[in-house]
């Protein structure tokens, strides 16, 4: 049980990060912090104690082994987050470029 | 007819616009308009061939527990109408508007893309996947809202896009959690599972879904990234993203999940209504104080979407057929109503209100359209607007909730003084502007002419005979609940 709590506080990390800090990398940082959060939780519920790797083969007898599943979605989860940072670096570069900086209460053009 | 040909044609047409579009400017518009009809007219021909049924399609030919399964049934299918159809206006208003903002062929490529996740939104069967189509979805709409390229249409790209990168994380982390009691992902089957889930996780599941997908659909506490967003995206593209990007994305997987597949628990529609009512109130007010037309636009759909969030919360067959035609409603007049202020942006070069005059004379479809529009969302009569909102509030009136429908016919009054003020101020403002820097395009008005004709005439879908044939069809499929899963599993 312990080890789902540590892993849902790294999420609040991430959540915190987010909401709190003032500069776009850290923004970007603390949405990465969260995504591995997720990834993390997602393949400790396909984890069993003491089981093997979910492949059958010659000479070894089936034994209890981990869920594969979630292991394949954490890949497609990494897949799509790497989409996401590189989203969010682009989009920083360009706002670093017509504002020159990185900080967000100094990107303030909307408002209301 | 096979399922997947709704993803597959708007994601070959993004394809092949990347590939010949560079080298022929006329390509991409072609391309994208004639994928565009062709998954209408398929999507019409769909909804009345399924009538009340509902269709499963194995993709790789995977028998159900192992498998990848897409499912249409009339709910999804009168969604898939929805988008074609805005999204073919869309496409037609942008063919002469996105010319002065270059190179098309990017444009219609990620146009198509968005298309391809929010219809995969609408057909699939499977949990993971419809996170995956989300992500699609909303990656081409980071793209299309700062395509514009200027300051702060980034800024409001960044904004949309750490937004949707939280609710992501919360969906993700709700779909694992739903994986690790139920142990599947076909929505079907969780459905069946989340019988023998107890009700402390069946909240958890439930709080991280609603935020999630609330952050999504932008009801009230989360709304704030769509002013910003809907307003600097180019102006097709803020009518796709108010008109059916926070509904597929938000209302309808909300209704999916919290009908279909936890079979409509009452902790979490009254949140609904709660949630919907304070977005009616709070979202017209933000709108009447502003003088950005599309900002005052956007923050109107906020209060708007409350309606439909009002109506589902209900949970009875008449609330229900109030949000889903309000849905409906929604879409059509709030993106002509966008597209009227793309173009009074392309001929007086502003969207302040108080700059604008002269209209009914300069730009006269704009000017009577954007009437029809404002009539609509303020629900008068003849409109459409009106029936959809008369449904949620007797609804609400049936259900002994007269408050939730006194707050609805408050926000109603704030709706119409909303868009007296842009009349007043805006379209017959006293501003001696002369002449246009550039007349609307023919795709422009054709586009405004169409949904103001549709205005008027989708209030005929509440004709008993008419609405027997389309709207109930649909509502049965929400008010049917886990018979959902009973249908999907059985019809194999």
């Amino acid at each position: 049980m312990i080890i789902y709590l540590l892993c849902f506080a790294l999420f609040l990390i991430g959540l915190y990060g987010m909401i709190v800090k003032r500069d776009l990398i850290k923004i970007i940082l603390a949405s990465g912090i969260m995504g591995y959060a997720v990834n993390l939780m997602i393949v400790l519920f396909g984890y069993r104690r003491g089981a093997v790797y979910p492949i059958l083969e010659k000479g070894k007898e089936a034994a209890i082994m981990v869920d594969p599943l979630p292991q394949a979605l954490v890949l497609t989860s990494i897949v799509i987050e790497l989409g996401t940072t590189a989203m969010l670096v682009a989009l920083a570069i360009r706002l670093f470029n017509k504002y020159k900086t990185f900080d967000i209460t100094e990107i303030r053009r909307l408002r209301g | 007819m096979t399922l997947p040909i709704f993803i597959i044609i708007p994601l070959a047409a993004a394809f092949l616009i990347s590939l010949v579009g560079r080298k022929k400017d006329f390509w991409g518009p072609l391309l994208a308009i004639a994928a565009t009809v062709a998954v209408f007219v398929l999507s019409l021909i769909t909804f009345f061939r399924l009538g009340t049924g509902i269709r499963v399609y194995e993709m790789g030919g995977w028998k159900l527990p192992y498998g990848i399964a897409l499912v249409l049934d009339p709910f999804g299918a009168f969604m898939l109408i929805i988008v074609a159809l805005i999204s073919l206006t869309s496409l037609l208003f942008s063919v002469s508007y996105i010319r002065h903002l270059g190179s098309d062929w990017k444009y219609y490529a990620l146009f198509m893309i968005l298309v391809s996740g929010m219809n995969g939104v609408l057909i699939t069967g499977d949990l993971f996947n419809l996170f995956v189509f989300t992500e699609i979805a909303l990656f081409a709409a980071f793209g299309l809202v700062a395509y514009g390229g200027r300051a702060h249409e980034f800024e409001a790209a960044f904004k949309y896009a750490v937004m949707a990168s939280v609710s992501s994380s919360l969906i993700l982390l709700a779909i694992a959690v739903v994986y690790s009691a139920t142990s599947t992902l076909t929505m079907a089957h969780i459905s069946v599972a989340m019988a023998g889930v107890g009700p402390g996780l069946k909240i958890w599941i439930g709080a991280l879904f609603l935020a999630g997908y609330g952050l999504k659909a932008a009801i009230m506490p989360f709304h704030a990234w769509l002013p910003d967003a809907h307003s600097s995206a180019p102006a097709p593209i803020s009518s796709m993203l108010s008109g059916v990007l926070i509904k597929t994305l938000g209302v309808y997987v909300l209704v999916r999940i919290f009908y279909n597949i936890l079979g409509a628990p009452q902790v979490f529609l009254t949140a609904f209504m709660i949630l919907g009512t304070l977005s009616i109130v709070l979202g017209v007010i933000l709108a009447i104080g502003q003088w950005d037309f599309k900002r005052l636009l956007a923050y109107s759909s906020i209060s708007q979407v409350g309606y439909i969030f009002l109506g589902i919360g209900l949970n009875s067959t008449l609330g229900i057929a109030g949000a889903l035609f309000h849905l409906l409603n929604h879409a059509l007049f709030k993106s002509l109503l966008f597209y009227n202020a793309g173009a009074l942006e392309m001929g007086l070069g502003t969207r302040d209100l108080r700059k604008m005059g002269n209209i009914t004379r300069l730009l006269p479809i704009t000017a009577h359209s954007s009437m029809a529009a404002s009539l609509a969302i303020s629900g008068i009569p003849p409109f459409n607007g009106f029936f959809s909102k008369l449904l949620i509030i007797i609804a609400a009136v049936q259900a002994h909730q007269p408050v939730y429908a006194l707050l609805a016919v408050i926000g109603s009054l704030l709706t119409l003084a909303t868009f007296m003020k842009v009349q007043r101020y805006g379209i017959r403002g006293e501003n001696p502007v002369e002449r246009l820097q550039s007349q609307p395009g023919w795709g422009m008005q054709a586009a405004m002419i169409i949904l103001a004709v549709l205005c008027i005439l989708t209030s005929l879908l509440i004709v008993p005979g008419i609405k027997e044939s389309v709207l109930d069809p649909v509502v049965a499929a929400v008010m049917d609940k886990t018979g959902y899963a009973a249908a999907v599993l059985g019809g194999r």
